[in-house]
């Protein structure tokens, strides 16, 4: 654990009192006053959540249009500035290598937002795959800091903070540069890991860590990684390591809606075209457990004769949908609603079936 | 009654018949938090001393029941199937199992309370 990294705001995690641990190669805060306290501030009022471990990768150039075209399963053509696409880069066989967000700064001008255990991986496929194109990456992980601001109060709270009327004009899934503090540049979008509103803030570390302890003292709750999880998985999204993977590709991964076919060419266009035109072998589903035991990632999914027919993704007891529910990736002929199944939980199987895996209601400014 | 406590936070309560009561410690329910499920074994069932015995989980993770001493169970605390946020609320009074040991001299090798806050002082967890 020698290499372990440590984001802008470290100090104020540990002096808050928070729960550290390791997560995509840096020490982060899991919680601080509980999971459960933490996930209904956000879904009520208003939680702020340190996501500077995520990395950036600013792309431009001549070919940057058509470069990110190449890696990215999502269409930028013609994409008008100020958006936010989300997508994955995919491997040659489908399976993916991240999913990630592309915010569209101008013609041939990208930033790419990737998670921060594929920060390595990531940088080098880019690299590797930019090779032909006039391109300029500019790699700036270690240099940016970002907070999440998240839930019904967070437009309210971050308006007070930074005393800008104009977030209030972004949509959902769009972002702008503004001015705050002594006059520095930040990056704001309306976006988001939690199915509520919220937005995310990119900045400098000095103005990253002086906007956390203004977003405090404005009664944003402190969040970590904890109920993060918990947010995202009640809402369906997925986490790369769980739902995704260098072995699942996002049709399995029932994403398609953010796989652009009818792009001409894309890496991995033509493994998720087969696919999609065959069915994948496996999907990604809902499962209710008919019990109050937890089936978490790994857990076997078993059919009435004992086969196993896949793994569960993600599992927990609700928080804000009071059952035991998961994500599992299983056979795709076992994954019609209302099919009954089985899961493993150390020595004891469940009956569980097949439910819609949005748990939870999402509740987004559109 | 005394009570003895092992390394892994588990505690177990001899009563006057030397019959065994065993939960998991105020300190590990805090380090938890919010428990959420209790995965009990069933009456009858025979434990190795350090074998777990079932699992513990709260939100955000499972963490294993390690039992202090060999036994057998005589009895599993049902109320904790419906409502494990008991743990919680008083882990001392709702015990997990309540076992037969199968060899009392075990419990020597058990802290009591007073080497217990001990070894929480000293120790990083």
């Amino acid at each position: 654990m020698e290499d372990i990294k440590k984001t802008c705001l470290h100090d104020k995690h540990v002096g808050l009192g928070a729960q550290m641990s390791p997560f995509g190669g840096f020490d982060m805060p899991i919680q601080y006053e509980g999971i459960v306290e933490e996930h209904n501030a956000v879904r009520m009022a208003c939680g702020i959540f340190d996501v500077s471990h995520m990395g950036e990768v600013f792309v431009s150039g001549p070919d940057a249009e058509r470069f990110v075209n190449m890696i990215f399963t999502n269409d930028v053509t013609g994409a008008e500035k100020g958006k936010c696409l989300y997508g994955m880069m995919l491997h040659p066989d489908g399976g993916t290598v991240d999913d990630l967000l592309v915010y569209v700064q101008g013609v041939n001008d990208y930033l790419l937002v990737i998670n921060a255990a594929n920060i390595d991986k990531d940088v080098a496929w880019i690299v590797k795959n930019a090779e032909g194109y006039d391109v300029n990456i500019d790699h700036q992980s270690d240099n940016i800091g970002e907070i999440a601001v998240q839930g019904p109060e967070a437009e309210t709270i971050l308006k007070k903070v930074t005393g800008l009327d104009a977030i209030s004009e972004l949509t959902f899934y769009t972002f702008a540069h503004y001015r705050i503090y002594d006059d520095v540049d930040v990056i704001i979008s309306r976006t988001g890991y939690t199915g509520e509103d919220g937005f995310e803030v990119y900045a400098s570390h000095d103005v990253t860590r002086k906007l956390w302890d203004d977003l405090l003292a404005a009664g944003a709750v402190p969040c970590g990684l904890g109920c993060r999880d918990t947010l995202r998985f009640e809402v369906g999204l997925p986490l790369y390591g769980d739902e995704l993977a260098d072995d699942i590709s996002p049709i399995e991964a029932s994403l398609g809606m953010f796989v652009k076919l009818d792009k001409p060419e894309f890496i991995g266009r033509e493994a998720v075209a087969a696919q999609k035109a065959a069915g994948a072998p496996r999907k990604l589903v809902g499962l209710e457990i008919l019990d109050r035991a937890i089936a978490r990632h790994g857990a076997e999914v078993i059919d009435a004769d004992d086969n196993v027919i896949g793994f569960v993704t993600t599992g927990y007891r609700g928080i804000s949908v009071d059952k035991s529910i998961a994500m599992a990736l299983i056979d795709s002929r076992f994954a019609a609603m209302d099919t009954n199944l089985r899961v493993r939980v150390r020595r004891k199987v469940f009956p569980a079936v097949v439910i819609s895996k949005k748990f939870y209601k999402k509740s987004y400014k559109k | 009654m005394k009570t003895y406590f092992s390394p892994s936070h588990e505690y177990l309560t001899i009563d006057e018949e030397g019959n065994g009561y065993v939960g998991i410690s105020d300190y590990a329910q805090k380090a938890l938090g919010n428990v959420v499920y209790v995965d009990m074994p069933e009456v009858g069932d025979e434990f190795e001393k350090d074998e777990d015995f079932g699992a513990i989980e709260s939100v955000k993770a499972a963490s294993d029941l390690i039992i202090p001493v060999s036994c057998e169970v005589l009895e599993i605390n049902e109320a904790l199937a419906d409502n494990p946020r008991l743990v919680n609320e008083d882990a001392m009074a709702n015990w997990i199992i309540k076992i037969k040991l199968t060899d009392p001299e075990e419990v020597e090798s058990l802290m009591d309370l007073d080497a217990y806050n001990e070894y929480l002082a000293t120790n990083p967890h």
